[in-house]
């Protein structure tokens, strides 16, 4: 009988013990969450490894996605501080495939677990269904595979555009910056990229994107001091001045011209043709 | 030196220098404004008081050079020498407190009402800058003085109705003098339906409901020191403004101040009085009672003002002097939500006032030196530092749009000089007057984000890079007496440097839909303006006079333009019966075609009008009591017309019976 009351005080014992151990020692590193602020999209589970893929938002959607990558050790629930890893995202079309234009996976510096690549899907099933991401890493010098399906949700904006040019090359448009527009004038980063066959997109260099940002909603006001986007070869995308005179909907009308001027897509805004048929939205 | 160099630039203009003196009052007795009492030349206005409940801006429309600009039935804005409120300076009591609307729906005088005040002091030019700088005039609207007359409890109410619009307005007025201690408090209602103009069209929209409370009170210390504080909530709610697009919800404005008064008679330092005050303004416009709008939304604004003044008068041999050291804080922030007419986008939103905050501080003098028994001359200056800084990020970055090198703020160093020259004689008296002033951009000048201005149909950008607007001024004023004649001239020239109007922007696209550009202001190099009054009055007999004015105005830019919004020719004839229970008075009112009308700046040519009024007053004493009533028509004719400061030419009202009732008991 005593036994009932001794084991509780036992473990309120050992447990306080262990709750002050652990407060007063100093020498272990305080963990870090090195995904604090971002928020999992989903794993990704092979036998020996699981690949934790993070956004800010949580979710895949059409348009520019910044994505923050690890992977685990099923065996011990380590993450593993150096690999390389690249990847393969496939839309699987009724009669076709074809992929999209997506960066490299490099480390995030400051961290030890974490890289980063971002993923430019131009389109979506309504459902969200249709994607697969594949991929392909090296830990210790042994390559591994691994493929699901993910889901990429259609964005409420029209914030990526794929579109044939005058040229007759297929090229995708989509929107980086800004992630948070004021009403300022804001820097606008464009990505820019030919597609060179299903499975391959290369950034286009040197061209001009002209800019005409409106609102519809109100009589299709435009804003002062906007400049054109021109391409910044550091960062591989286009880069320009945005000007936002107020919160709401904005249409950013463009027109993308090449090397020598010529219009590839796009029109001018005029009180009779009143958005180009080359544009991004963006709603703050 | 400064004197003698303002001398010969006026001179240069090649101007026979006209001047004004135009230093007078309107004054209410100790019951109602019922009877004015003038100080100064000018009587005209004794003759026009026609209704015990006019508001405030009926009494200031009275004076020559004062000219409401009206969007509506209610709030109208005053104009001096044909420059509109950011070129005057008014105050209440000399506090200053400025309006949350960035439309001008709000002009101060609208926050207070006959029954809170006692006189209201109107100053034209640079006369006018004892309690701020200004290029047009002062209006300090005067709450009443502290008293200490042991008349005990006294009370009145008023009822007022006017046919045109339903007009009802109720009045009461509490007071009780001890010797010690007084308080007063009073309280006002005034709710008028859409009014008709001439020939019985209904103007839609002009409806208005209001009320004002107010209460003073002042404690005696001792035999030279008082201290008073008062305290006055005004709110008008359901304000109809049919000269544009929106209305008004909810106008509301708290006005308080405590006051420390020394005064002694044998002291060289005659007064010293000092005032801290408060006062804090919510406007909110909405356009919810109209049907039709190309967008719907809402525009909110506030405005706070924390400041003081120490005012002494000192008397030390022929001079009279006196010194205003003041200081104000004012915050002003307005925005705007637009609604798209596709629910699915979100709402727009923008700040029109980025939370501007103007801090300043002054000190203004004046001395009044009396050559001789009838010759004196008096000399005031004013200097201040006005700063300006944006507190919201977000409003400096929407500016930044405009100007990308903008700081979040500036100072600007002003200052004012006037002299004046008065000689008074049994047959005539003359004034003479020269004047320099300067003005910092108001807040929608200076940092205005997409106002609309339906007079013109543009949106105005303020600049914060506008320069300080600069008057040279040069007033004379002169009135001779042959028996029962009286003729008077008054007239005055200003010569304003970098007057700040909006220009057009073509670069820059509209934000209003259907508005038809941007404007920016900006300054053009010079304006001139120039108003002449002439004024007679013949006493047929001592119950029977007449008297007319005429006046002409005119204003131009160096651009050669016409300056919008100036007075065409005017005309008013009076004749008037007085006995000492009895008045009546008939009275013709008019305005010549508009021909310098500004087609530049967006005005359309206002035509002619002539209209006439009658009123009568009577005066019943019952024991104790008084019964003061007042009625007559407005508008006998019923003419349609407008004026050229009705906005968007709305017509004014028709035909109106009214009748005011006070009843005063002691």
């Amino acid at each position: 009988m005593k036994l009932k009351y001794i084991l509780p005080i036992l473990f309120i014992a050992i447990l306080s013990t262990a709750c002050s151990s652990d407060d007063d020692n100093n020498d272990n590193p305080p963990v870090i969450n090195e995904v604090e602020g971002l928020t999992k999209i989903q794993d990704i589970t092979n036998n020996t490894h699981t690949i934790e893929l993070y956004s800010e938002s949580g979710y895949f959607y059409t348009g520019y996605n910044e994505i923050s990558i690890r992977i685990k050790d099923n065996t011990n629930n380590t993450f593993f501080e150096d690999f390389s890893i690249g990847w393969m995202p496939i839309m699987q079309m009724p009669t076709m495939q074809h992929s999209c234009p997506y960066s490299t996976i490099t480390k995030t510096p400051g961290k030890d677990t974490v890289y980063q690549g971002n993923i430019i899907y131009q389109m979506t099933n309504t459902d969200g269904s249709g994607w697969t991401l594949t991929f392909n890493y090296t830990i210790d010098n042994v390559d591994y595979s691994i493929t699901d399906t993910i889901t990429v949700i259609q964005y409420e904006n029209q914030n990526v555009t794929s579109f044939m040019g005058s040229d007759n090359s297929r090229y995708i448009m989509a929107l980086l910056e800004p992630k948070d527009p004021k009403i300022a004038i804001n820097t606008m980063k464009v990505g820019l990229y030919r597609m060179e066959n299903m499975m391959s997109f290369s950034v286009v260099e040197d061209y001009t994107i002209t800019l005409d940002p409106r609102m519809p909603g109100m009589g299709n006001h435009s804003s002062p001091n906007n400049t054109d986007l021109t391409y910044r070869s550091v960062e591989g995308i286009y880069q320009g001045n945005l000007s936002l005179t107020m919160t709401g909907y904005w249409v950013l009308n463009l027109k993308l011209m090449d090397t020598m001027d010529t219009v590839l897509k796009g029109e001018t805004v005029t009180d009779e043709n009143p958005q180009s048929s080359l544009y991004l939205e963006l709603e703050f | 030196m400064i004197k003698a160099t303002l001398c010969c630039v006026c001179f240069l203009f090649g101007l026979t220098l006209y001047a004004q003196e135009d230093t007078y009052t309107i004054e209410k007795d100790t019951t109602k404004l019922e009877e004015v009492i003038l100080i100064g030349q000018r009587k005209l206005s004794n003759y026009r008081q026609e209704k015990t409940l006019s508001s405030i801006d009926d009494y200031l429309e009275k004076s020559n050079r004062i000219t409401m600009i009206k969007r509506g039935n209610y709030a109208w804005e005053p104009t001096m020498n044909n420059m509109a409120s950011q070129r005057l300076v008014v105050t209440i009591d000399g506090m200053q407190i400025f309006g949350a609307c960035t439309d001008k729906m709000d002009p101060i005088t609208s926050y207070v009402d006959v029954s809170n005040l006692e006189k209201v002091s109107v100053d034209s030019g640079q006369e006018g800058t004892e309690n701020g700088h200004c290029v047009g005039g002062g209006i300090d609207l005067k709450m009443p003085q502290s008293k200490f007359n042991g008349t005990g409890l006294k009370s009145s109410f008023d009822l007022g109705y006017e046919t045109n619009g339903n007009y009802k307005s109720v009045g009461l007025d509490l007071e009780y003098t001890g010797n010690k201690f007084y308080v007063n408090a009073d309280g006002i209602f005034r709710k008028s339906n859409n009014y008709h103009a001439g020939g019985n069209k209904e103007i839609l929209y002009s409806q208005f409901q209001k009320y004002n409370i107010s209460v003073q009170g002042g404690y005696k210390l001792s035999e030279n020191n008082v201290i008073d504080a008062s305290v006055i909530y005004d709110k008008a709610t359901d304000v109809g403004y049919p000269a544009l697009p929106m209305d008004v919800s909810l106008a509301k404005a708290l006005i308080t101040s405590a006051t420390h008064t020394f005064k002694n008679n044998s002291t060289t330092i005659k007064s010293l009085e000092t005032k801290f005050y408060y006062n804090t303004i919510t406007h909110i416009m909405d356009d919810s009672k109209r049907p039709d709008v190309p967008i719907r939304m809402d525009m909110p604004g506030w405005s706070d003002t924390y400041g003081f003044y120490s005012k002494a008068t000192l008397i030390e041999g022929k001079h009279n002097l006196l010194f205003n050291v003041n200081g104000f804080y004012n915050r002003s922030l307005a925005e705007m939500t637009m609604y798209p007419n596709n629910s699915n986008q979100p709402a727009m939103f923008m700040y029109t006032w980025p939370d501007i905050r103007t801090l300043y501080t002054g000190i203004y003098a004046k001395d009044a030196f009396a050559l001789i028994k009838d010759k004196t001359v008096s000399v005031s200056a004013r200097f201040g530092y006005h700063q300006n800084t944006i507190a919201e990020e977000v409003g400096l970055e929407s500016l930044q749009i405009f100007y990308p090198n903008l700081s979040d703020s500036k100072s600007r160093f002003l200052m004012s000089f006037s002299t004046n020259y008065q000689i008074k004689k049994e047959k005539h008296d003359a004034a003479f007057s020269v004047g320099y002033g300067e003005r910092a951009p108001s807040v929608s000048e200076g940092y205005g984000f997409f106002l609309y201005n339906s007079f013109d149909n543009f949106d105005y950008i303020g600049n914060p890079t506008l320069k300080n607007e600069k008057a040279l001024e040069a007033n004379v004023a002169t009135n001779y007496y042959l028996n029962k004649f009286k003729i008077g001239l008054e007239a005055s020239y200003f010569y304003i440097i970098d007057y700040i109007i909006g220009e057009i922007n073509p670069d820059l696209s509209a934000m209003t839909i259907e508005a038809n550009g941007v404007k920016i202001y900006n300054s053009l190099s010079n304006a001139r303006i120039f108003d002449i009054y002439l004024n007679s009055e013949y006493n047929i007999s001592k119950a029977f006079s007449v008297n007319g004015t005429i006046g002409y105005n005119c204003g131009k830019g160096s651009n050669n333009e016409n300056l919008p919004l100036i007075k065409p020719f005017s005309y008013l004839a009076e004749v008037n019966y007085t006995r000492e229970f009895f008045n009546a008075a008939i009275q013709l009112n008019g305005n010549g075609n508009q021909t310098n009308y500004s087609s530049f700046y967006g005005e359309n040519e206002t035509a002619s009008f002539a209209i006439l009024n009658l009123n009568l007053g009577n005066m019943f004493y019952l024991k104790d009591s008084k019964l003061v009533l007042k009625y007559g028509i407005e508008n006998i004719l019923d003419t349609n017309y407008s004026t050229y400061a009705d906005w968007n030419n709305i017509p004014q009202q028709g035909r109106n019976f009214y009748i005011n009732a006070s009843f005063v008991i002691n």
